[in-house]
């Protein structure tokens, strides 16, 4: 059972680091166009350099 | 972290760095921040080829397309207007509207809505964690392990749930500070007492524990929370949208010269430039220029009405002829126009009497939750003289019959629908509205601008002489007057050649004259042609001294009236036609089609006293008008719809506002508004029969936190799948 130690931490930091991620996302206004960043990754207008 | 990533890019750096420039920039414009409609925009390369295009103009500093919202956001240099910008998009082929950005910033971070999508993340990720501890301890954890399971499972539920369970207990005291009991009150109880008792028993390395049930009801309400709020968030934004459409500006002269406003920024005493198809922006006198108004949105009356000097006019009327100048008597909230607002809030106080199903649920729902809690406590605390066996059989009581299934219940099946009806072009605004309008069974309808378009046709085109059409044609194509304008049309469409008249000019207010054969040709007004007047809408031709010839007009019917009075009263509802048109006018229209009662020349607080009278003999009316003359009664009314073309004032009063410019969803909302109130219902049903079989378990103390946990999920389960059977 010693396993466990190593075992629930990682897991609990797996779980924190997808909360951190989702809590970025929502932050950086990335839900606010989702039809239109779905359809903007198709068009290679700004592939060289990002948008500022 | 945030503060570096939120920075938006309009941000001036400069600016920001010289305090000095401030004192400029009271004098300097502010940069200008365009937004506008695309409601045609639909793919990737309508995104790149218009920002391509506004970019590439030199004084827009960045533009960037919203494909979900259909909006373009433009910051520019202070001296580019919104015109410019619309005209460069509509050059590209695409249909371009401006925005009132002053009307959108609210919409534009919904603070609200992050809020609660944070809580439910956090919710989320600690009860998929929880449960998973939760899980070795059903399959047989013990001893040592059990415990370490326990205090795991408590670090993470605690923490948790005092970030996400924050929107209930703000609501459960705001209740219980009132004196009153709603849904949030048990929530609350159930999780802080599921959490103390498991915080309890975990410290004697007792064997149930219910972190995971309690952070689980957390979550489950949280996402029927966070489900509610959205539908109403997109109604809300799309209302806006509806608001931002009219910007709100006016033409000032100041010494002579012409200068762009916004209403706001008008005063008394101010003189202001109306253009022909202006609506006027305050209530005021006016001092120069002849014209007709058309006044039919504030009374309903479609006949315009002259204007001279010196006459009153009130803000929302139409000017349609001449160009006048008018002096400000009365500005923004003193207009005639605000004032009817202390009209719709009398009559709103009466409609917040509505309880929702939900709330009426939890009249019932919530003492008795409480009652049965306390008496198995007590019960177990007499039969044992046990504390710590009598509160885990409290808590488990708790816990079944925490109101999880009756929180998704309702918001479940009114997104469901609300989307649904959104697809179909109307918007619910209130969260109520959908059951409301189940319960409808006498539809009022307004005449001008709801069942007919406002757009006046010609009648009597088969009996008018050919030559006389002719003669009429060649005038009125010199006119803008909306009724000049259906004689152009008809005449178009019939075939009809123009006849040579010359010296053709437009007598603002009158009408237009000209010279046929050497004799004076006019066609206008009853009074300047000296004709009799009628009591339908009319023009008349005089040709030298002949008879005048009268030229009627009747409105023409909104698209989709027709179907829309005939499904309801397929539906056996009572359809009543209040109007403050004319008693032949309103009688036609109500013949054509087939409204057994209908009420002409009604004043707008007739209109609301009629509404009212019919709600106090019990039935619950649907009220259906665009005009300021009907706001009170929209807001009278049990439930209301208003037009998209409808004054803001009503369209604000109203429940649900139509998108399109069809009239015929209305008997089909009423249909589906029956079906998801009978959903609603039945799902409320549901989680009675789960609290049914799973209450006697726990007050008999045989409830494990397994069992908790399967009826919770399940009953959550098939509470949405039964909303999302709506159709």
């Amino acid at each position: 059972m010693n396993v466990l130690a190593y075992l629930i931490p990682i897991s609990l930091i797996l779980g924190g680091v997808g909360l951190v991620a989702f809590v970025y996302t929502v932050r950086s206004n990335q839900y606010d166009d989702p039809e239109g960043d779905a359809r903007r990754i198709l068009s290679d207008d700004w592939d060289d350099r990002p948008k500022p | 972290m945030t503060a570096t990533l939120r920075a938006t890019p309009s941000a001036c750096p400069a600016c920001a760095a010289a305090p000095a420039a401030e004192a400029l920039a009271a004098r300097a414009l502010p940069d200008a921040r365009i937004a506008l409609s695309l409601p045609t925009i639909h793919c990737a390369a309508c995104i790149s080829k218009i920002e391509a295009a506004l970019n590439a103009h030199e004084q827009v500093r960045s533009a960037r397309v919203n494909l979900t919202l259909k909006r373009a956001s433009i910051d520019a240099a202070p001296d580019v207007t919104a015109e410019e910008m619309r005209a460069l998009v509509e050059g590209l082929g695409y249909e371009a509207h401006e925005l009132d950005a002053g009307t959108l910033s609210a919409t534009a971070t919904d603070k609200a809505g992050r809020d609660l999508l944070m809580r439910l993340a956090v919710a989320g990720f600690a009860s998929m964690n929880v449960m998973l501890l939760s899980v070795s301890v059903w399959s047989g954890a013990e001893a040592a392990t059990r415990d370490l399971f326990h205090w795991i499972s408590a670090a993470i539920t605690l923490p948790a749930i005092a970030f996400s369970g924050v929107p209930f207990f703000r609501n459960a005291c705001a209740a219980l500070r009132q004196g009153r009991l709603n849904m949030d009150v048990p929530i609350t109880l159930a999780i802080l007492l599921a959490v103390i008792t498991s915080l309890w028993e975990t410290s004697l390395s007792g064997e149930h524990a219910y972190f995971d049930a309690a952070i689980a009801l957390t979550f489950f309400l949280l996402a029927g929370r966070y489900l509610d709020h959205r539908t109403r968030a997109i109604a809300r934004s799309a209302a806006e949208e509806l608001t931002a459409l009219e910007v709100p500006r006016a033409t000032r002269l100041r010494e002579r010269a012409e200068e762009v406003v916004g209403i706001a920024d008008l005063s008394i005493g101010d003189l202001i430039l109306v253009r022909p198809g202006g609506r006027m922006p305050v209530d005021g006198v006016i001092v120069a220029g002849t014209s007709e108004i058309d006044r039919s949105l504030l009374t309903g009356e479609t006949l315009p009405v002259f204007a001279g000097e010196g006459q009153q006019v009130s803000a929302g009327e139409v000017n349609l002829t001449g160009p006048l100048t008018i002096r400000a008597t009365a500005v923004g909230a003193e207009t005639s126009l605000h004032r009817m607002a202390d009209l719709v809030a009398i009559a709103e106080s009466g409609r917040s009497r509505y309880t929702s199903l939900a709330d009426s649920a939890a009249k019932l729902y919530a003492p008795g939750v409480h009652i049965l809690s306390g008496l198995s406590f007590l019960g177990w605390y007499l039969y044992t003289w046990d504390l710590r066996t009598a509160l885990n059989i409290a808590a488990a009581v708790l816990i079944i019959t925490c109101p999880c299934a009756l929180g998704l219940a309702v918001p479940a099946v009114t997104t469901a629908a609300s989307g649904r009806l959104f697809r179909r072009g109307m918007l619910i605004k209130h969260e109520t509205a959908l059951e409301r309008l189940a319960q409808v069974d006498t539809v009022v309808f307004d005449k001008t601008g709801t069942l007919t378009s406002g757009m006046p046709r010609l009648t009597n085109l088969d009996t008018l002489p050919r030559d006389a059409m002719e003669l009429a044609l060649a005038l009125s194509q010199a006119s803008a007057h909306p009724l000049a304008q259906a004689i152009t049309l008809a005449g178009r469409d019939g075939g009809y050649v123009t006849a040579e008249v010359s010296d053709i000019s437009e007598v603002p207010g009158y009408g237009t004259k000209g010279v046929f054969e050497g004799q004076d040709v006019r066609l206008g007004r009853a009074s300047w042609v000296g004709a009799a007047p009628r009591a339908e809408t009319a023009t008349f031709l005089r040709v030298g001294e002949a008879a005048p010839v009268a030229l009627t007009f009747a409105d023409a019917l909104r698209p989709g009236a027709e179907e829309a009075v005939e499904a309801l009263v397929r539906q056996g509802k009572r359809v009543i036609l209040m109007s403050g048109d004319t008693t032949p006018a309103v009688e036609a229209l109500a013949v054509r089609l087939g409204i057994a009662q209908w009420l002409a020349e009604a004043l707008p607080a007739d209109k609301a006293a009629r509404v009212k009278a019919l709600s106090d003999q019990g039935a619950h009316v649907l009220m259906v008008g665009d005009g300021l003359n009907d706001t009170a009664a929209l807001a009278a009314a049990h439930v209301s719809i208003s037009p998209a073309s409808a004054l803001d004032a009503a369209r604000v009063a109203s429940d649900i506002v139509l998108l399109g410019n069809d009239l015929s969803p209305i008997g089909a909302a009423c249909e589906t508004a029956r079906a998801a109130t009978r959903r609603i219902r039945e799902n409320f049903r549901i989680a009675t029969v789960y609290n049914i079989v799973a209450v006697p378990l726990a007050v008999a103390g045989l409830c494990s936190p397994l069992i908790a946990a399967l009826a919770m999920s399940a009953s959550s389960i098939t509470v949405s799948l039964n909303a999302l059977r709506l159709r």
